[in-house]
């Protein structure tokens, strides 16, 4: 076979597809003022969690806004991606159980 | 040609190389191959066949489909995957051609949004794609639904749950540690397949249940962890066995699970038998089961303190729901003609919440 003549060709079994890269959005320094998105996964008692963070965070002076997928098994749905991206300046994800 | 029937495949690369459209990756005379494949990450951990031109386009005479033609969007990345990046992926398995049209199919089963195969990565449950072969294709390219059917050994078996894991792992990025964040995964992780003793079954088959011909090829994924085995060596009955079963079955996943994962029941042929000499068939297996499925909620909350408990609503108490949510208890018959066991897969979360069994027809 001609391709064993110098070393094998092989195929590239992946995708071959190479990721974007984004910077991440610059961190604010305090949390004063800012809108922070409280995103439940939809595991049990993760709103135990997120209420605990939602006193703490209007302690501090956030406005606070809940939002939850409708599966944790599942990827969040655009439309809500879109929403949290639209209307936070930070979001918080609560893994619980 | 007649003299030198090897030179087949340098022809095929030559003429019909040009209809791969993969990036080809250059082996140093000096490197060994298999090494590099590891290095780049392409593997499950087990040594690949090397993807040549030549293999992947002998893999490609399995099917009569274009190279170009996209099977699926393959998660978690949601890449469009190409007939021909699933044959590459089937060389490096361990596929014969004649094992493509299997392939293909359970690729495009586990893409769909009901499988969710991203949650079934990303799940810290150790759980994967289970592949079940119904029709006349599994004997034809020699699978094995009879002695070790759920083990090693068939490499029709082995290599056609493998080649859907590479995919899933080379074209989807799915990887351990990455999306897969499974706890303790799982050695079904690596290839789970296998066929329907049909022969042998006095019941419709797995496939017929689902609404197929018992003529058509179908494959059937199941989202699953590894099997248990139930022993019953004792039961003469149909009676007396169904009940053993249903105790083995009331404890897949975990008793306190109740409707929200499923299970697939793989029976033995000398479990078969008891079922055969008493006349059932699979209806009215199902229907003597469902009583001993029942599960009381009152006995899981007894067993239950803490947190989880005070969760459970006192007006339960009298409530019996049973052991798997409708169509959730998958039966197959596989097996050695030796054995009185049977063995139970325990599944995921299933519905529009996890996971949906998923049949697809095999076509060439």
């Amino acid at each position: 076979m001609d391709e064993s003549k110098t070393g094998i060709t092989l195929l590239d079994p992946t995708s071959e597809s190479t990721p974007t890269k984004r910077d991440l959005s610059p961190r604010s320094a305090s949390i004063g003022g800012l809108t922070i998105g409280l995103l439940d996964i939809n595991k049990p008692r993760g709103d135990v969690f997120l209420d605990r963070l939602e006193e703490h965070l209007g302690q501090r002076g956030a406005t606070v806004l809940r939002f939850a997928k409708p599966t944790f098994t599942k990827p969040a749905p655009a439309d809500l991606r879109h929403q949290i991206a639209t209307q936070c300046d930070a979001v918080i994800e609560a893994l619980a159980d | 040609m007649t003299v030198d029937p090897g030179r087949i495949d340098e022809l095929r690369v030559r003429f019909g190389g040009s209809s791969l459209n993969s990036r080809r990756v250059e082996v140093a005379s000096i490197e060994d191959e298999t090494e590099m494949i590891f290095q780049r990450g392409w593997t499950d951990g087990l040594p690949v066949v090397p993807p040549t031109a030549s293999r992947v386009l002998r893999m490609l005479e399995g099917t009569t489909r274009q190279p170009d033609e996209v099977v699926a969007l393959v998660p978690p990345n949601l890449v469009e995957c190409t007939v021909e990046k699933v044959a590459i992926n089937a060389v490096m398995a361990g596929c014969r051609p004649t094992y493509l049209p299997v392939v293909l199919a359970a690729v495009e089963a586990v893409c769909t949004d009901d499988f969710n195969m991203h949650g079934i990565l990303a799940t810290t449950m150790g759980v994967g794609p289970v592949l079940v072969v119904n029709g006349p294709i599994a004997k034809r390219i020699g699978m094995n639904s009879g002695v070790n059917a759920l083990g090693q050994g068939n490499r029709a078996n082995l290599t056609i749950g493998r080649a859907v894991q590479l995919v899933v792992r080379n074209v989807g990025g799915g990887r351990p540690g990455g999306v897969d964040r499974a706890t303790h995964g799982s050695p079904a992780k690596l290839s789970f397949c296998f066929s329907e003793d049909e022969a042998g079954t006095p019941w419709t088959t797995l496939a017929e249940d689902r609404g197929f011909d018992r003529n058509s090829d179908v494959v059937t994924v199941f989202c699953g962890e590894a099997p248990r085995i139930l022993v019953d060596q004792k039961s003469r009955s149909a009676e007396s066995l169904v009940q053993m079963l249903a105790e083995g079955l009331r404890a897949s996943i975990s008793h306190d699970v109740v409707m929200g994962m499923d299970g697939m029941l793989v029976i033995s042929p000398e479990h078969m038998a008891r079922f055969r000499d008493s006349g059932w068939d699979r209806e009215r297996f199902m229907t003597e089961l469902a009583p001993h499925l029942m599960i009381d909620l009152a006995e899981i909350q007894l067993n239950r303190s803490g947190d989880l408990g005070q969760e459970s609503s006192e007006n339960n108490a009298d409530l019996k729901l049973p052991k798997f949510r409708p169509g959730g208890l998958l039966v197959v018959h596989a097996g050695g003609s030796a054995g009185l066991f049977s063995a139970v897969v325990g599944g995921w979360l299933n519905g529009p919440m996890g996971s949906e069994p998923t049949s697809r027809e095999i076509t060439p």
